[in-house]
């Protein structure tokens, strides 16, 4: 039996298959690899799930990593491209004998633009697939951006009306049961203490609940400032009195500067904490550009560490 | 004077392209208000829906389908002038339909087609197609002389420079001339050879889709060349040289490595990078490394002294990693056609906080690497 996850980890890994989905740029992909790290380290067997674009979670998430030794689980990755994804559907429901290669004909194109969405079925009906094979505990989708999320997620329910028989209708509603049972899927929403990305994350979590139905999970923040602690202004006056300008300067602009990013922060948080009922992870700012799978495993210490550990066999 | 200053001296269209969330319709937004204030008559056209943009412009119901002026401070403008309009793709479509269709009943026949409202309202490049399209549209207005635009999020740069040939090759496709084989008493739907792949099709996504589709292509009929030309004439206004791409990126990895792959992908294809914009990088403060204030605040015996050098430290580190991790894309553009603008320590939510992007981008930017 492996080890419970401690919470908030534990409901970052409550369901089969977990969508992580936010805008461009608030760290989707770092917050999958944290979450597929934290489960790997439970024992879980983990796939993850990179949608269109280039593959970035390889390096995030290795099988080498400090406890894979120790004959932990690997984490495979598998990369789905909506366009190939459809062009094996096709083939596999009878389009193989007609035309050799789809692509070239047209007819993935006019499928995909007669039928909306059946692209985003069709990805999502592998994913489904994956969850029914067994092989894995947990399935961690690193998710389309926050616009295309609404569209990729409600894919299901449009076809599912239009199409009233066949294949695809068989198809759109087994998505649909997999996305609207709470025990199997939930969506989890990724955004970073700053307006805009707050108000879209707003106005997702609405829709997705409006109009699919889908769980959703905790609200991850990403980037929030943990670092030093700065002391108030009189302090701050005191301690640099004796210093000269020259010295004295760089050191009152950069905790101004801090002192106001934070204010902004707080302020942020307070307003998603108020207009969106849902759980909040913070992952705390690292003081990098770009994320390695050290980092990643930083990340997953510091939410582990956040809370007491429930059932400690050490 | 660095390269990115001439840019909105001379050029005619203004494309920025990068990753999403990396700041593209800000600073298209800005690069209108500096060229405004230089006495040039600019429209900023964006595909963005944010309503932030909206209120700093002062708009205050939102932006529209087509330009509206803002309202600048007399004295900060050369008697130039600043209109800013929201992208409608479907409504864009629409009028270049009617536009080529032989008569108002081919039109509606086209426009009332499910395959058709599929086609403008999701089928995948048509934002970018249309954009493009109301860019030369607006190139062609007396009204401007320069339009600058923001592109959709996209991973692939070409999407915008080939998108307008996407539709024509979308009509040209085999498939569809297997749907309208010609015969003898002129267009026949369903001849022979296609009913297998008919069969196929219609078993896959249903009948009634499928009978749309043929009625689409049916209808459309006659309007293939019409659109391909006016398409070929937006793809010469893009690849033309009183056109220029700005790449918008942020100091972070991805987002660099898209820029990177963005500009890479341009210069392959002659049309070239004018500029690069690296947003919210982290300001500096002071001279000195960050091991510097490392040093003086585990020197420091006052601990809030240490605190507040630890705090230096901390905003120093962050700023030489931006700047590692920027190089790749200085490389590519060059040092003189590269710029970076500082993180604010407020959002930016106003006129005046565009201005501020403003003078930085123009009059005291943050020089990369040695100074000039």
């Amino acid at each position: 039996m492996p080890p419970e996850l401690e919470s908030p980890l534990r409901s970052l890994t409550a369901t089969n298959v977990v969508i992580v989905a936010g805008k461009g740029g608030v760290g989707k992909t770092t917050v999958t690899a944290v979450i597929a790290r934290a489960a790997r380290r439970a024992g879980r067997r983990v796939l993850v799930v990179e949608l269109d674009g280039k593959p970035m979670l390889d390096h995030l998430v290795p099988s080498d990593g400090p406890d894979g030794e120790d004959g932990d689980p690997a984490i495979d990755v598998v990369h789905i491209s909506a366009a190939d994804a459809l062009d094996e559907y096709l083939r596999d429901h009878g389009f193989a004998r007609i035309a050799k290669r789809l692509n070239k004909t047209g007819v993935i194109d006019m499928v995909g633009t007669a039928a909306p969405g059946i692209d985003d079925v069709v990805v999502l009906g592998k994913i489904k697939q994956f969850e029914r094979s067994g092989d894995y505990d947990l399935i961690v989708v690193d998710g389309p951006a926050a616009g295309h999320a609404i569209t990729f997620l409600t894919s299901a329910t449009g076809l599912a009306n239009a199409v009233r028989g066949g294949p695809v209708k068989t198809q759109s509603d087994e998505v649909l049961d997999l996305l609207t049972d709470s025990s199997r899927c939930q969506v989890v929403l990724v955004t970073l203490p700053e307006t805009t990305p707050v108000n879209e994350v707003i106005e997702t979590a609405f829709a997705l609940e409006d109009v699919v139905g889908v769980r959703l999970g905790p609200v991850v923040v990403n980037g929030v400032d943990t670092g030093v602690a700065l002391p108030d202004a009189d302090a701050e006056a005191a301690a640099v009195e004796a210093l000269d300008e020259v010295e004295a300067e760089p050191i009152r602009a950069a905790a101004a500067f801090r002192r106001s990013r934070r204010e902004m922060e707080h302020d942020e948080l307070a307003r998603l904490t108020r207009d969106l009922p849902l759980a909040q992870v913070h992952l705390e700012a690292l003081p990098v550009a770009g994320l390695t799978a050290a980092d990643v495993d930083l990340l997953v210490d510091a939410i582990a560490a956040a809370v007491p550990v429930e059932d400690g066999d050490g | 004077m660095a390269d990115y200053r001439g840019l909105i001296d001379d050029a005619e269209v203004i494309v920025c392209c990068g990753a999403g969330g990396v700041g593209k319709t800000t600073t298209a937004a800005v690069l209108g208000l500096e060229a405004a204030r230089m006495g040039r008559r600019v429209v900023v056209v964006t595909i963005d829906p944010a309503r932030r943009l909206a209120d700093a412009l002062g708009l205050a119901d939102g932006l529209a389908a087509q330009p509206q002026r803002i309202e600048l401070v007399a004295a900060d403008t050369d008697a130039g002038e600043l209109w800013a309009m929201m992208l409608d793709t479907e409504a864009t479509f629409d009028g270049l339909v009617r536009r080529y269709a032989g008569d108002d009943e081919q039109a509606d026949r086209i426009l009332s087609n499910p395959l058709y409202r599929n086609m403008a309202g999701a089928m995948s490049g048509t934002q970018e197609y249309m954009a493009a399209e109301t860019l030369h549209a607006l190139h062609g207005d007396d009204r401007f002389d320069l339009v600058v635009v923001d592109t959709p999020p996209s991973r692939n740069a070409l999407d915008f420079l080939e998108a307008p040939g996407v539709l024509a090759r979308f009509l040209d496709h085999r498939a569809f001339k297997l749907l309208m084989l010609p015969t003898k008493t002129g267009l026949k739907v369903l001849g022979s050879a296609a009913q297998p792949l008919l069969k196929a099709i219609g078993r896959v996504v249903g009948s009634d889709v499928l009978a749309d589709s043929v009625a689409f292509f049916q209808a459309f009929s006659g309007m293939e060349s019409g659109f391909r030309d006016r398409a070929d004439e937006v793809v010469t206004l893009i690849r033309a040289s009183e056109t220029k791409f700005v790449v918008v990126a942020a100091p972070r990895h991805d987002a660099i490595d898209e820029a990177v792959w963005f500009a890479g992908q341009l210069v392959e294809q002659h049309v070239g990078v004018s500029a690069a914009i690296v947003n919210r990088m982290q300001p500096a403060f002071g001279v000195g490394s960050a091991d510097d204030a490392e040093q003086a605040a585990t020197g420091a015996d006052d601990p809030t002294l240490a605190a507040l050098w630890r705090n230096v430290a901390e905003l120093r580190t962050l700023r030489e990693r931006e700047q590692a991790v920027i190089a790749p894309l200085v490389d590519i553009v060059g040092l003189d056609a590269t710029v970076t603008l500082p993180l604010l320590d407020s959002d930016v939510h106003d006129l005046d906080g565009l201005w501020t992007i403003a003078g930085h981008l123009f009059r005291d930017a943050d020089p990369i690497g040695p100074s000039r």
